[in-house]
């Protein structure tokens, strides 16, 4: 059984109807890209899943129960996690109190060892671990939104845009990074603008188009598609 | 031509105009001479003359710092601060001029003159930016036609009015007499006075700059603690009193102000100390520094030990008057704090906070005043109703909270503005008005007793608002490193993300928002056991304002910046009461400079500080 279910979907910003019937499935351990330009409501649906929005139809599944009218701080405790777009980490907050921050719903004094593996997949972090977020480099925030996401010990991890405005170095350390966390078991969405690096580490993808899923296929079928390389991937 | 187009002259230029347009404008609005009532020592400098004589000083003394910095010659500095003397005069002396029977002619040809004058300069200054003949004469006539309009208006005022004074009531007699150093009928020998004095204290500015350090700092120390203690001349004499006996006290003071012997040895003494401090206290720090943790944390319990007797025994160092104001700081420190819950903990702007107030004020009149409106006749006692107004300040809070939750920010603030104002409305209605009194309010509102004394004087409600504050600190302490302090931290910084985090952010905006009004409650029951009459009057939205400020100049989010800031923003205006209404003047003014140079607060928090120094963006988030 899937372990999310979305099932057409509406969501609405005021009278904008900006998801109009979206409907994909995430299995276990899985990898899922979600692709399309801008607007076409890629974080629109991770805001609606994540229960940041609520959808006015449809419904969501995740684990076997209905959560699209779940409040969003329930659902992290329930095992979804979302790292937002841009990133958010709290600037004011050090690297480590951070960490401590996306550990907010756990009751179990496991907290620390979790905290060691964070740093030890981005040992970048470790070493600023005392200094303020704010001043730490984009690439570097967005490890640390990564790790923070992590620290509630997630089954689900929505991530958006993780590639946004970060130098191409990072983009592979990040993304190598997503590749290990699902390694280890945690199911991922990802959105991203970057279709290249997002179906090169995907199972599967849904390109999204004015609110609706337009196609939807293996990864490596969707980087033969010609409408996906000529509009996404840029190839003629 | 040369030296005009430098830097360094135009700077001196603009700053001594600067000088010159803030005296010329306490003296119009009739600062100088109000401050001239006040003596800061006896026969010998009035404030009045003071703030004359500050102002060039403080100016130069500044823009000196600027020009040692970008490395000038000594000279050229005197000679910055003799024109920033002469050009602080300046505008005084014009106006003295036209003020004076055998000079107005000049006010007449002047405000004739203006036109041109300023119309040719803009003119030229168009012409010289490379525009052409005709659009500078084009930029000419019609500056010269509005100008004109203008100024013609004035000399239409200046005509109907007779002379100056009908329009500028406060250039009066008393003023020439301040500017002019008590030189009236002489004009030209006043204005000689007025400009030398005002170049000395130029000079005096660099020569206080470029002196070495030491000297330098002992020298500012002196003057500043002669100054404050004689502008305070009152106060201090109210503290003394209590602890000196009557005819010691006179060979200090002539009535309030300071004599010149006792002034002359209170810069000395202070000025040593200053001296002491400066040769000595940078390796007293350096020795205290390198202490190791235990003696260290020995000296530190020393000095908190010292600071909480010096605490305890206040009211009986300063005498009743004074322990007065301590007590109404007392009560806006219980404000700040709890304000500071929703404002500076979970940044949450509320603008409403003296509904908080009102209703504990309410509450405790309602049930304790033994007169018509009390309730219970004086059966419920002080001590039974401040729980109660703790309760009824969280309900109401927790009821004002519920409808806002969704707001952020300006919104919010505004929407809580519309309830403190609301509440005002309330306790002012004809609806109400059988149960609190309308516009009569409540009266007869009984002090509170301890073991059948009654606490009547303001030395002994002062102990109420200590301990009150000292419990509010020590929850507030708490709080902020509890999990309930984090979750705050992350809505503040951004509710989606706290969301995101799994914090219930409606849960902890209402919890931050019903602790907050708690203390006000507290502290408005004290307010109107104190005062003993409740009117509704004393809950308008200022009240809102006065505790918001005092948060943010003493440092938001900083427990001690919060006393701080009661102590300056609540007790200074209390103190300087001689001053009549630009005590609101200078407030303002005090605010203004603040957030201009000091944005973080006088004792700012380690966060504010950080952020402040860093540089660090509130929203490093988006993007990037």
């Amino acid at each position: 059984m899937a372990l999310l279910e979305v099932n057409d979907i509406h969501t609405f910003y005021g009278n904008i109807h900006a998801l109009k019937g979206v409907s994909f499935e995430v299995d276990n351990a899985e990898i899922i890209a979600l692709i399309g330009s801008n607007g076409a409501g890629k974080t629109t649906t991770l805001r609606t899943i994540s229960g940041l929005m609520a959808p006015r139809g449809g419904n969501i599944v995740y684990d076997g129960r209905e959560i699209s009218s779940t409040r969003a701080d329930l659902l992290v405790a329930r095992g979804i996690s979302m790292v937002p777009e841009g990133r958010g980490v709290f600037a004011k907050l050090t690297v480590e109190e951070n960490l401590d921050m996306g550990a907010y719903v756990r009751t179990d004094d496991d907290v620390s060892e979790d905290l060691d593996s964070a740093f030890e997949m981005f040992p970048r972090l470790q070493e600023r671990r005392k200094q303020f977020a704010g001043t730490l480099s984009g690439g570097e925030q967005q490890m640390l939104a990564i790790a923070r996401a992590l620290m509630s010990r997630p089954r689900l991890l929505l991530l958006d845009e993780p590639s946004m405005g970060l130098a191409p170095v990072l983009v592979d350390v990040v993304f190598e990074a997503i590749q290990r966390i699902a390694s280890e078991g945690v199911t991922i969405l990802l959105v991203e603008q970057n279709a290249h690096m997002a179906l090169q580490i995907a199972n599967r993808g849904y390109v999204l188009q004015s609110g609706e899923v337009a196609i939807s296929d293996t990864a490596a079928n969707l980087q033969q598609n010609e409408v996906v390389q000529k509009t996404y991937l840029g190839i003629d | 031509m040369n030296i005009l187009a430098s830097e360094a002259s135009r700077r001196v230029l603009r700053l001594g105009l600067l000088s010159g347009s803030f005296i010329l404008f306490a003296g119009v609005i009739g600062m100088i001479a109000a401050f001239h009532e006040r003596e800061v020592v006896n026969d010998f400098i009035s404030l009045g003359q003071a703030l004359l004589l500050a102002t060039p000083f403080v100016t130069s003394y500044v823009a000196t710092t600027r020009m040692t910095e970008a490395g000038e010659d000594p000279r050229v500095a005197l000679a910055g601060g003799l024109a920033i003397g002469l050009l602080s005069a300046l505008p005084t002396v014009i106006l003295l001029l036209f003020n004076s029977d055998e000079y107005r002619y000049l006010l007449d040809a002047s405000l004739k003159l203006i036109p041109f004058v300023a119309a040719s300069y803009l003119a030229w200054k168009s012409h010289a930016q490379g525009n052409e003949m005709r659009q500078a004469a084009a930029t000419w006539l019609i500056s010269a036609l509005l100008i004109g309009i203008v100024t013609f208006g004035f000399a239409l005022i200046f005509e109907v009015k007779g002379d100056l004074r009908g329009v500028l009531v406060h250039v009066d007699r008393d003023w020439v007499e301040v500017v002019t150093f008590d030189h009236r009928n002489e004009l030209w020998t006043g204005i000689g006075f007025l400009l030398a004095a005002s170049a000395g204290a130029g000079l005096a500015g660099v020569i206080m700059r470029i002196m070495p350090d030491i000297p330098r700092r002992a020298l500012l120390y002196g003057l500043g603690v002669t100054l404050l203690v004689g502008a305070f001349g009152e106060t201090v004499r109210l503290i003394l009193q209590e602890n000196l006996d009557r005819d010691t006290l006179r060979e200090i003071f002539r009535r309030d102000t300071l004599r010149q012997n006792s002034a002359a040895v209170l810069f000395i003494v202070s000025t040593a100390a200053g001296f002491l401090w400066a040769m000595f206290g940078g390796r007293a720090q350096s020795q205290f520094a390198a202490l190791d943790n235990s003696s260290r944390h020995k000296i530190r319990n020393l000095g908190m030990l010292v600071f909480a007797a010096l605490l305890l025994a206040l009211p009986w160092l300063i005498g009743r008057t004074l322990s007065d104001v301590a007590v109404t700081i007392g009560i806006f420190v219980l404000m700040g704090l709890g304000l500071n819950i929703a404002i500076g903990l979970a940044g949450l702007l509320d603008l409403g906070y003296v509904t908080n107030y009102a209703v504990g004020a309410y509450i405790l009149a309602v049930l304790t005043s033994i007169g018509p409106l009390g309730l219970f006749k004086g059966s419920f006692t002080f001590w039974m109703v401040i729980p109660i107004a703790l309760l009824a300040a969280m309900c109401a809070g927790f009821l004002f909270a519920v409808p806002v939750l969704r707001m952020r920010g300006d919104y919010l603030a505004i929407a809580t503005l519309g309830f403190g104002e609301i509440i005002g409305k309330l306790a002012l209605s004809d609806w109400l008005k059988p149960l609190i009194g309308g516009a009569q309010g409540v009266q007869n509102i009984p002090k509170p007793f301890l073991f059948a004394t009654e606490l009547k004087n303001p030395e002994q409600l002062y102990y109420i608002v200590l301990v009150a504050s000292l419990v509010t600190l020590f929850v507030s302490i708490r709080l902020n490193n509890s999990r309930t302090g984090r979750q705050w931290m992350a809505i503040r910084e951004d509710e989606d993300v706290a969301t995101a985090m799994g914090i219930d952010t409606a849960r902890a905006k209402l919890l931050a928002f019903t602790l907050s009004a708690a203390t006000g409650g507290v502290a408005g029951a004290i307010f109107a056991a104190k005062v003993g009459t409740v009117f509704p009057n004393s809950f308008t939205v200022f009240i809102s304002i006065n505790v918001l400020s005092l948060i943010i100049v003493g440092g938001i989010a900083s427990n001690p910046g919060i006393v701080l800031g009661a102590v300056v923003l609540i007790g200074m205006p209390e103190l300087l009461r001689e001053f009549s209404e630009f005590r609101f003047l200078m407030y303002g003014a005090l605010l203004i400079l603040m957030m201009i140079n000091r944005p973080q607060g006088l004792i700012p928090s380690k966060l504010v500080m950080h952020e402040v120094q860093a540089g660090v963006k509130t929203k490093v988030s988006t993007g990037d």
